[in-house]
């Protein structure tokens, strides 16, 4: 294809975007979307597996059946969302297998939200409220997103999602008001998940040079600061409401915009997080390195059967 | 590097009286696996009476480039459609 | 209480699979794939649903105000009627699978028979139960037979978890004292006539999947009296610990 061709071509891909066409796997895309999506689609789905791991932490050590069962049901859906997002990025031409390699080998990134520690009950209610709360804020503005497998697996996610912020939130409300020592537990999470949670949207606008090409693209409809407000604004009203503090001294409502104002993010801690120092990082990969390496012989019986069973089936035909 | 499970495409009747509907992929070793996982993972609240699983390689697709000559021709045969015929308002059942 | 033997005869089914839901809760995230890590999750999750049946059951007829969680989570170790099998722990996956189908090939006898209980709560859970544990036979029967007549690698490692698990299956068809007087009653079941047709069915697909039947003739036993394993310990210390820790607390 000639210079002009491509260029034409993106001409037209640009204008359906614009008009709020789907992009379909098998249409013409410019090199550039397609490995964009690639890198955000793997990185989301790789976000829903290694989530997994902190709250998968508490599944034995829950206090009662019925929190048993629900964290567990949880647990499960984030992994049925990797999954559906891990197919959403294969219909762009690239395995799951080669994914999990940029995964384990560091080259894609995952949320760093993970990379923290879920160390008291508390924390599992403080992951559904804050972490989810975040996470569907990002998710409900892509169920609109330009590409369609992308779109599709986000209008799903969100649908099965509705019930984990609930479950997460209700826990802290139980502990709410229960004992002075539950209370101080639903204190100490929030205290600790309160900043993670913020930084879950990304560096500030002005650091973020990707921001006007993935909003063009419909993979971003507000920038990452938009989104923070309204996630600040919308949760505080529910720590009121379930008696804690938000951890932030420079928390204050302006009447006059009709939002809170925050403090500033300590964006030190954001990009060692990010670069691999977080608390957890090596815990996280080591775990998703050990069950995938653990689990080689067991994928390799499975297909061995399924050739020899072909086999068989094939012998007796004939 | 051994061969992976492949991938294959999910079917689901949500209830009886309707068609099976796409809903998603997943990998599999062999078709009973295929089914066991699309019952694991895409109606685990419900969504199914029914499963059909089909190897995405057994997928033929038409080409986007195609969709000039496929679709376009059917866009001006209007008279495929009931619409196209004027009748008086008096005219029932039809 | 009313009826300490049907109370102790519900635990005796209902332990089971909350200690081999607990087991298979230890492995959510850290499946061998996806897909496979979803579906050990549903099973866990179908036998949390029996164990609240079951201990909600156990709860009425202890009476005093008490709930399914303090039945299920402040026993003491000897009070947990188990079965060895199902503590045994997730050494690798061929492990889960063997202990799950040995398991479940007896828990899907126990539930048809259960299903003519004249105790009708034991009935109705029966008849809610036997669809999930007929799936999970059929589930880990069919990966039993994949890594039995996979590759080699997965054949020796299948027949070891075999060979591991073998020992324990003796006890699944021991009565205790509840036991008996429960089948008496037409309450619970005799599980000492299911033995022959069970080695029957697990010997037949043990075939099927390229695999011996240990010869084996020495057993392991002692859960069905609260006589268990090294590892009961550390289950129970995790399912207790927040229990334990803030007693008498909502969650």
């Amino acid at each position: 294809m000639s210079e002009k061709e491509i260029k034409n071509l993106e001409e037209i891909f640009e204008a359906r975007i614009a008009r709020d066409d789907k992009i379909e796997p098998k249409d013409w895309m410019p090199e550039k979307y397609r490995k964009t999506h690639i890198r955000q689609i793997s990185q989301h789905a790789h976000s829903e597996v290694v989530g997994m791991l902190p709250e998968g932490n508490w599944i034995t050590r829950a206090p009662s059946l019925r929190r048993k069962a629900a964290l567990l049901a949880k647990v499960q859906d984030e992994g049925g969302h990797g999954l559906y997002l891990y197919s959403a990025a294969e219909t762009l031409g690239i395995s799951r297998e080669e994914m999990y390699e940029q995964l384990h080998s560091g080259k894609a990134k995952y949320s760093s939200i993970f990379n923290y520690p879920s160390i008291t009950w508390a924390d599992i209610g403080a992951i559904g409220w804050l972490v989810d709360g975040a996470a569907i804020i990002n998710q409900v503005a892509l169920c609109g997103t330009s590409f369609g497998p992308y779109a599709r697996a986000m209008v799903r996610i969100c649908k099965e999602e509705s019930f984990h912020q609930r479950q997460g939130y209700e826990i802290m409300l139980t502990l709410s008001r229960g004992t002075e020592e539950q209370k101080a537990m639903a204190q100490d999470a929030l205290n600790r998940w309160w900043w993670p949670s913020l930084m879950m949207f990304g560096p500030r606008d002005e650091d973020s040079p990707h921001t006007a090409q993935s909003m063009k693209w419909k993979l971003k409809r507000k920038t990452n600061d938009e989104l923070r407000q309204q996630f600040v604004d919308q949760t505080v009203p529910q720590a009121d409401i379930l008696g804690i503090s938000v951890p932030d001294p420079d928390l204050k409502f302006n009447s006059e915009t009709g939002h809170y104002e925050f403090g500033e993010i300590n964006w030190d801690e954001f990009w060692q997080v990010v670069k691999g120092h977080g608390p957890c990082n090596k815990e996280r990969m080591e775990a998703r390195v050990g069950a995938w390496e653990g689990g080689a012989w067991v994928r390799d019986a499975a297909m061995a059967y399924a050739e020899k069973q072909e086999k068989r089936k094939v012998a007796k035909a004939s | 590097m051994k061969k992976e499970w492949p991938l294959w495409e999910v079917f689901v009747r949500s209830k009886n009286g309707l068609e099976h509907r796409h809903f998603g992929s997943l990998h599999a070793a062999d078709a009973e696996m295929a089914l066991e996982n699309a019952r694991d993972v895409y109606t685990r609240r419900s969504e199914g009476v029914s499963i059909w699983v089909v190897e995405s390689k057994y997928i033929t697709a038409s080409n986007p480039e195609d969709n000039g000559e496929l679709f376009e021709p059917a866009q001006d045969k209007v008279y495929r459609h009931p619409t196209f015929y004027d009748l008086p308002d008096e005219v029932k059942h039809m | 209480m009313k009826n300490q033997d049907l109370y102790k005869y519900v635990l005796g089914v209902a332990d089971n699979s909350l200690i081999l839901g607990q087991r298979l809760g230890e492995l959510c995230g850290h499946g061998p794939n996806l897909e496979t890590d979803i579906a050990l999750t549903n099973i866990a999750l179908d036998l949390f649903g029996q164990t609240r049946s079951y201990y909600q059951y156990a709860a009425k007829l202890e009476g005093n105000g008490k709930t399914e969680d303090d039945v299920a989570m402040l026993r003491l170790e000897r009070d947990y009627k188990n079965v060895l099998l199902v503590e045994q722990p997730n050494t690798h996956f061929g492990h889960v699978i063997a202990r799950q189908y040995l398991f479940d090939v007896f828990h899907y006898q126990l539930m048809t028979a259960l299903l003519n209980s004249n105790d009708e709560t034991l009935a109705a859970i029966a008849a809610k139960s036997i669809k999930e544990v007929s799936y999970h036979k059929r589930f880990s029967g069919d990966w039993l037979k994949r890594l039995g007549d996979g590759t080699e690698e997965s054949h020796e490692k299948m027949q070891e978890a075999i060979d591991h698990y073998w020992p324990y299956t003796d006890e699944l068809f021991d009565m205790t004292e509840s036991d008996v007087k429960m089948a008496a009653e037409g309450i619970g079941v005799d599980v000492s006539e299911f033995k022959e047709s069970y080695y029957k069915e697990v010997s037949d697909l043990l075939e099927e999947a390229t695999l011996e039947v240990p010869a084996n003739p020495y057993f392991k036993k002692g859960g069905k009296e609260g006589i268990h394993s090294e590892h009961m310990g550390y289950i129970l210390t995790e399912l207790q610990y927040m229990q334990r820790t803030y007693p008498n607390m909502t969650w």
